[in-house]
């Protein structure tokens, strides 16, 4: 039955993306294609004075310039702009809408020209004055006694405030993690058909077609018929594609204008003016018993949002589940500042929040003259602290042990500054990682024809996650088909029901619906084959029955079997065709989480603080793992991420203009090539026969949690030198 | 009348032999190589990720040597043999590296993954790079956001046949 699953299936997508056969949003084509550049407001917060197109409007070429005053119309309740992963309070950002700023790089007008380069001359043509607010805010650490308290899931546990103080080795810091962007490779872009009539195919960058589709109809009024949107690949998001982007509206909005088709493509820059990792604050207390089992454990998240929208995530929730302790308070605040609302990005949370407490963790190791590993497992907990609840499965402590063995941590002098390479002094250090393995309502449709062909549809994408390789995988191993008979297609959002991709939740969430539906397949055929005259399968029970090798067989004797296609062409079946949405089992007394043990390297250069990761080992547990190659693929990504998170990444805000001052990806540092070295994944083994049938948790964010503290604490352990403000950059360690 | 100065100046024509075949454009000067790719002749597999040399997306091969066509206008590059991911592999068989990056995972979106390809058949070219750390710098202004890159060098190290 398993021929697929479980194995280093080579991706299904591979030839059209290393071909350049692959198409992206922004590289659709239509007749009489129009293209739209966006013009950016240049301040904060404000209103927009005059906006003067006159002189755009007289280049040859140039079609219309759309702005708040001079565009088809728009929805003007909040309901409508609200997509389905929108923020519950506040209003949601409105496009053109009306003539407020509310934060730099906010989209004033739209020109549109019969080609790119005619349309991106013209808009630096546009005239704007502002009626500019002086006060306006973007420094976190300015407002930050201006946090309003997020409403708490969970009561405190014990007296925290008492137990922390009366500790007899007691650690408390800040740790600061600054705006992060994406900066998928892909720019944002979105190309909208116009199909007459008002009907439109709209090409649009999303990590849920089926979101943007039930957006664009609220905004626009139109009919769920009168819209198709697709993606069928999308050139990386990481959460920035969660929510419907502003470039589809406006290309939605022109092709409406214009009644022609139209492409609308951001620039790296205009991207800085999308979500972001907000900046934030994570204070987290530890307080130890001598032996060194936790009394106390407080972690206080103090997080950026914008003035429109309150966003916010689950920061301190690791710190409240992970470790045993009797005492214990988490809170989370939000500042209003002038930026634009933030979003989710890879592992939201948990990669800012496990960073600030396995960084909290290390320190107290130190004051305690304790194994990092060894205080984790003074306190490892078997069940999920904050609902006191038993996990499906938590292999932690195999993940402790199996990278420890593979990174060499026995060998690992605790002093400080105590190992060397040459003129690099050599840093380990290490953390725990975890997240939540989360699974949602998707369908999926099988039609199998007689040839012993299947497609398999689903609305879901595939952002580089390997979607469309898992669900072929699951498919042609339930169906007993090869994988070259199966095609897949995805990200179109007539296809069943899926919600967007994220949270590590469409390995599981897919690969079930595929099961479901091709499981309805197996039990017609079953019946069939078993009523055809003088069937090998005569009086066989359909349960007994599998589907393997292109035939329909008992379990367990080949020699009882019929083809597919003698069946079908015997129930005179062109095509049988199934939809079944996914079922999973309610279960509220367990808690569903991965885990993860990572073990990083530094080589810190002594004179001049340069700081290369040259080994990282990620000990992963996360249920079973559906492709070994592609989920090693997300894994590595991940610890790329985090060494990114670590020692590069920062977005970089002049707040005497409220302006970002490094919107690009050469002044936004990234994790190059040469910055990676060995990356050792390791999947521990983790039976789940309870979390779902296949016992899949997901991949997509564990990999980066707990990475950039492993990193830090290497920092540490190479120098001496303690860095809670992310990044680690070279100035911090001469200073 | 309309301000001269805002007026789009005359279309320039150029020839291009783009994939061995010859294309004849007729432009405005300051589109790029890129844009005259993408836009102009829909060869969509150059990608464009920053238009501002800054990320390698659109890596094509001009004349055998790997160039950022977003930084190169294409009046510049008049009667030049340009090589695009869609030329390189022949009559439906792969080019090593293609093949390669497949059986590497060398890709997760698959964004970079045109530019990646084309720079390594640059650098493969060059002769430079001997070994691992000689093709992570020399592969280093091609950016993978998905973190794809040690599985990049191992895919540039099968196609160069070292390990």
């Amino acid at each position: 039955m398993n021929a697929y699953v479980g194995t280093a299936t080579s991706r299904v997508d591979g030839r059209a993306k290393v071909t350049g056969a692959a198409k992206y949003a922004g590289e659709f084509a239509a007749d009489g294609l129009a293209h739209g550049f966006v013009v950016a407001a240049t301040i904060p917060r404000g209103r927009i004075a005059r906006l003067d197109t006159s002189e755009t409007l007289k280049v040859k070429g140039v079609l219309d310039v759309l702005t708040h005053a001079h565009r088809p119309p728009l929805a003007d309740k909040d309901e409508a702009w609200k997509d389905e992963v929108a923020p519950e309070e506040g209003s949601p950002f409105r496009p053109l809408y009306d003539d407020s700023i509310k934060f730099n790089g906010q989209p004033i007008a739209l020109v549109v020209a019969e080609d790119w380069e005619t349309a991106k001359f013209a808009a630096t043509l546009v005239r704007v004055d502002y009626q500019e607010e002086q006060s306006f805010a973007t420094d976190l650490e300015a407002e930050r006694s201006k946090g309003a308290e997020v409403k708490q899931l969970h009561k405190p546990r014990g007296d925290a405030a008492r137990a922390l103080a009366g500790a007899s080795v007691r650690h408390e810091a800040d740790y600061f993690v600054p705006t992060e962007h994406h900066n998928p490779m892909e720019l944002f872009a979105t190309t909208t058909v116009w199909d007459g009539n008002g009907r439109l195919t709209v090409y649009d960058k999303t990590q849920g077609v089926q979101n943007v589709h039930k957006f664009l109809c609220s905004v626009f009024g139109k009919k769920p018929d009168d819209i198709r949107v697709l993606s069928p690949y999308v050139g990386g998001a990481f959460g920035s594609g969660l929510r419907p982007q502003y470039q589809v509206v406006l290309a939605t909005l022109a092709a409406l204008a214009l009644e022609r088709s139209v492409r609308v493509g951001l620039t790296r820059q205009q991207m800085y003016g999308l979500g972001h990792r907000p900046a934030t604050i994570e204070r987290v207390g530890l307080g130890a018993k001598p032996d060194g089992t936790l009394d106390a454990v407080t972690h206080e998240a103090t997080a950026v949002t914008s003035r429109y929208e309150d966003f916010s995530r689950n920061d301190t929730g690791w710190a409240e589940q992970l470790y045993k302790s009797p005492n214990s308070r988490f809170s989370h605040k939000l500042v209003r500042l002038d930026v634009s609302t933030p979003c989710d990005m890879r592992a939201p949370g948990a990669a800012s929040g496990v960073c600030a407490l396995e960084c909290a963790m290390d320190e107290l190791a130190v004051a305690l003259k304790l194994d990092p590993i060894e205080l984790r497992l003074k306190s490892y907990s078997d069940r999920d602290q904050s609902e006191d609840l038993p996990y499906t499965s938590k292999q932690l402590r195999e993940c402790y042990a199996r990278g420890a063995e593979a990174f060499g941590w026995s060998r690992r002098n605790p002093a400080p500054r105590s190992m060397r390479d040459g003129k690099e002094l050599v840093g380990w250090g290490m953390a725990t990682g975890v997240w939540e393995a989360l699974q949602m309502p998707v369908a999926a449709r099988i039609v199998l024809t007689a040839n012993g062909h299947a497609e398999v549809s689903c609305a879901a994408s595939d952002i580089g996650t390997g979607t469309y390789t898992i669900v072929a995988q699951v498919a042609a191993d339930a169906l007993g088909l090869p994988i070259e008979n199966i095609s897949v297609r995805l990200a179109d959002s007539t296809l069943p029901q899926a919600p967007v991709e994220g949270g590590s939740w469409m390995a599981a969430s897919s690969a079930h619906a595929v099961l479901g539906a091709a499981e309805d397949i197996r039990q017609d055929l079953a019946r069939l084959a078993s009523t055809m005259p003088a069937s090998p399968l005569g009086g066989v029970d359909a349960a007994d029955v599998i589907l393997v090798d292109g035939t329909i067989s008992k379990n367990g004797d080949k020699g009882r079997a019929v083809s597919i296609a003698d069946a079908m062409r015997y129930g005179k079946l062109e095509r049988l065709e199934k939809q079944k949405l996914n079922q999973f089992a309610e279960d509220k007394s367990h808690a569903r989480n991965t885990h993860s043990a990572v073990f990083a390297e530094v080589k810190v250069d002594e004179q001049l603080g340069v700081i290369r990761v040259t080994r990282v080992v990620s000990a992963v547990a996360a249920g079973r793992i559906l492709n070994t190659k592609t989920g090693r693929s997300q894994i590595m990504g991940g610890v790329v991420w985090g060494i990114g998170m670590a020692l590069h990444e920062e977005t970089v805000m002049d707040h005497r203009f409220g302006r970002i001052m490094n919107p690009n990806i050469a002044e936004y540092h990234i994790p190059v090539n040469a910055d990676i070295h060995d990356i050792d994944v390791i999947f521990v083994e983790e039976r789940d026969d309870r979390i779902n049938r296949l016992g899949v948790k997901g991949l997509g964010e564990i990999g980066i949690v707990g990475v950039p503290a492993a990193i830090a604490n290497a920092v540490y352990h190479a120098t001496g030198k303690r860095i809670r403000r992310f990044p680690i950059t070279l100035d911090k360690l001469l200073d | 009348m309309a301000d001269a100065a805002n007026q789009i100046p005359d279309r320039i024509p150029i020839d291009l032999v783009v994939n061995g075949v010859r294309r004849t454009l007729d432009l405005v000067p300051w589109t790029t190589l890129l844009d005259a790719l993408r836009d102009h002749l829909e060869l969509t597999g150059t990608k464009k990720g920053c238009d501002h040399g800054q990320c390698g997306a659109c890596t094509v091969l001009v004349d055998g040597r790997r160039v950022n066509s977003c930084l190169t206008l294409a009046v510049m590059k008049d009667g030049a043999e340009i090589t695009t991911i869609e030329g390189l592999a022949s009559d439906g068989a792969l080019h090593p590296l293609q093949q390669a990056f497949i059986d590497h995972d060398a890709f997760q979106c698959g964004y970079c993954t045109p530019g990646q390809i084309c720079s390594a058949a640059g650098l493969l070219a060059e002769g430079h790079a001997k070994n691992a750390d000689e093709i992570r710098e020399l592969m280093s202004g091609n950016l993978c956001r998905c973190g794809g890159y040690p599985n990049i060098v191992a895919a540039i190290q099968q196609a160069m046949g070292r390990p």
